[in-house]
């Protein structure tokens, strides 16, 4: 009677919100490309014009013919750890750029600069073997010491996307 | 008997009230994410501040730079007086007489403007200024031909080219076979025109309509001698392995002529567009201007180009008879861009811009930094984004190829005068110019190989190895014409 014509009404109601909900979600999803994240390419990293400069430093940088964003920023030990700094690098970005309170010029984060450290070895660690023997100078094997955030990357400033960027 | 009422939140109603409300307030949220994001995408279009329209009739710097302040201070900037060990204006006002510096030039040049006035180069910025106030064009008739190279001259052609009736009207798309015409047939116009008069019509010097469309800001070529010369280069057998395009195109059918504008790629351009003046060509009264590039761009082939081409009258190509030995010789100038195509450089696929125009960043900015000028004034960024050498290194790297060419060229230049001198010597004795004609020859090849090395502004940089190469052959050219004319006096006064 009048509670089922009220429940009626209300859950169509829901149904066409949910409904809207779920398009406008989906387009969002599409307009923002959501869907090329989980690509490897680097220009997908662009598509946030914010990253222009990086993007332009790496494509004029000695690593730009060996190494995409993901090689470096991404790590590389398993597949889960990967898939997880992807994602919430992802929710991080993605966030600081819609509410725009981000430090700038961008710098990245020590967590972020760990996993940037780490790959450098990876590459790399036939020659820098005796160098990092006794743990590099972003992440020491003595946890009495302060990790420095830079390592590799405070002499090596320009390899990856150009100076101090 | 009425039902118990269930509390407010069992009730299926207000649940799926709440349902309803939490997702219209869920695509709220979604619907100003997509706004956010819309935003930023505009925005990433938004790569500099549109404050005026440009189009085909703006050919002012100066309001191109109201939209590009950057670019256009670095342009402006090139009103600096600079100097390096071998080029440049140097502190004075003028910038000094190369023939003052070295007067063998004056001899080199006997009969021909340059023997008059020719003074080492100043800033892009007084292109059109110099050429007006240089003797060469005050006190000797020019044609108008000479305006191509030293003004903004694409709406000027189009101009021209309407009057002498050329279909369609200024405001047709550059790129369209209107304007086109226009501008060809302008172009010859105003080649005709003698220089004094062509140059009333000329308000700017190059600028940055020459080089860059007006909506896009991609780059074009717009200069009608460049375009039928790379025309010209492509249809030739010379391979330019430095230019893929060209390569490219002489693979189709070519049913259509080479057109930079479609055809090359934007590092091709960046050279390109500085190749639309800084080359040898034919600038004067009895043809169009013409680039000599029909048979590719080594010395000895544009020699060739010249050496079959007829003038009018039927007679072989030469820029001037030479006023003390009556020789028909030629004459080079500035021909940057074939020489650095012979380099190491252009091999590499480093364009003119990569050195003279190197990215420069300003705040969060990078752009072309357009204070064209010698990189040995700009080491750090003209050259170490390459080269990972200390600046010291590599500026004693260039001056000890420039000092390598400088000692050559003087000593090719000597020969030449020495040849000169001789065949003064010969016509006062009383040996006619029939009998010459072979010792002529001579002096027209090395003239023409000494004048292009001297004439271009690297001294040897661009191509070092082509450059010594060429005036090694100069030096030879020079003393074969002396021996030659040893035994020429022979026959003509035996002894005994």
């Amino acid at each position: 009677m009048n509670g089922k014509r009220s429940i009626l009404f209300v859950s169509l109601a829901v149904s066409v919100l949910l409904g809207i909900f779920l398009g406008s979600g989906v387009f969002t999803f599409v307009s923002a490309h959501g869907d090329s994240y989980l690509s490897n390419d680097p220009a997908v990293c662009v598509n946030c014009h914010v990253m222009r400069e990086q993007y332009d430093g790496w494509l004029h940088g000695s690593h730009h013919a060996v190494a995409t964003c993901n090689d470096c920023h991404l790590p590389h030990d398993n597949v889960v750890h990967k898939l997880w700094v992807k994602a919430s690098n992802g929710y991080h970005h993605s966030k600081a750029f819609t509410l725009m309170d981000f430090h700038e010029p961008i710098q990245i984060k020590p967590g972020n600069a760990q996993v940037l450290e780490a790959n450098c070895v990876r590459c790399h660690q036939a020659i820098t073997s005796e160098i990092t023997a006794h743990g590099t100078l972003g992440v020491p094997t003595d946890p009495g010491q302060r990790a420095d955030l830079y390592g590799c990357v405070r002499c090596h400033q320009e390899v990856g996307h150009g100076p101090k960027s | 008997m009425t039902a118990p009422k269930l509390p407010l939140f069992s009730r299926p109603v207000v649940r799926l009230g709440l349902v309803a409300a939490g997702a219209a307030l869920a695509t709220a949220m979604v619907l100003s994410l997509y706004a956010s994001v819309a935003r930023h995408k505009a925005e990433a279009q938004q790569t500099s501040v549109h404050l005026v329209d440009l189009d085909e009739h703006t050919i002012d710097p100066a309001v191109w730079g109201k939209d590009f302040p950057r670019q256009y201070d670095g342009y402006k900037r090139t009103s600096e007086r600079t100097g390096t060990k071998y080029g440049g204006g140097g502190s004075e006002t003028l910038a000094p007489e190369k023939i003052e510096t070295d007067p063998r030039l004056k001899t080199i040049f006997d009969g021909y403007a340059f023997a008059l006035d020719y003074r080492n180069r100043r800033g892009h910025a007084y292109m059109l200024e110099d050429q007006r106030t240089t003797k060469r064009v005050t006190e000797r008739p020019q044609a108008g031909s000479c305006l191509h190279c030293h003004a903004a001259t694409t709406e000027l052609y189009r101009q021209k080219g309407l009057e002498n009736g050329a279909p369609g009207n200024l405001d047709a798309a550059f790129g369209s076979p209107d304007a086109q015409a226009q501008l060809m047939k302008g172009f010859e116009a105003v080649c005709k025109m003698p220089y004094l008069e062509a140059t009333k019509l000329a308000k700017h010097p190059v600028a940055c309509i020459d080089c860059h469309d007006p909506k896009t800001m991609a780059l074009r070529v717009t200069k009608p001698g460049f375009m039928v010369g790379i025309d010209a280069l492509a249809r030739s057998q010379e391979p330019v392995p430095h230019l893929p395009s060209i390569e490219k195109w002489r693979q189709g059918d070519r049913s259509v002529p080479y057109d930079a504008n479609r055809d090359a790629s934007r590092q091709e351009l960046r050279s390109m567009v500085c190749g639309q003046c800084h080359v040898t060509y034919y600038c004067g009264p009895k043809a169009t201007l013409f680039f000599p590039w029909s048979k590719g761009l080594k010395v000895e082939e544009m020699e060739a180009t010249f050496d079959e081409y007829k003038f009018a009258d039927g007679h072989r190509f030469f820029d001037w008879k030479h006023a003390r030995t009556g020789a028909e010789v030629l004459k080079a100038k500035h021909p940057e861009f074939e020489m650095w195509s012979q380099g190491i450089h252009a091999r590499s696929g480093v364009s003119c811009a990569d050195c003279h125009m190197p990215y420069m960043r300003e705040g969060a900015v990078k752009i072309s930094d357009h204070h064209v000028q010698s990189p040995l004034l700009n080491i750090s960024r003209a050259c170490q984004t390459c080269h990972r050498f200390p600046e010291a290194e590599l500026k004693a790297r260039v001056e000890a190829i420039q000092d390598r060419t400088h000692a050559l060229l003087g000593r090719a230049e000597d020969a030449l005068v020495e040849l000169i001198g001789d065949l003064q010597k010969a016509k006062a004795a009383g040996v006619p110019e029939a009998k010459l004609e072979a010792v002529f020859e001579l002096q027209r090849k090395a003239q023409w190989r000494i004048d292009c090395i001297n004439a271009e502004n690297s001294m040897g940089f661009h191509a070092p190895q082509e450059t010594a190469r060429v005036l090694g052959e100069a030096i030879d050219f020079s003393r074969q014409g002396q021996l030659s004319l040893r035994d020429v006096l022979a026959r003509e006064r035996p002894k005994g």
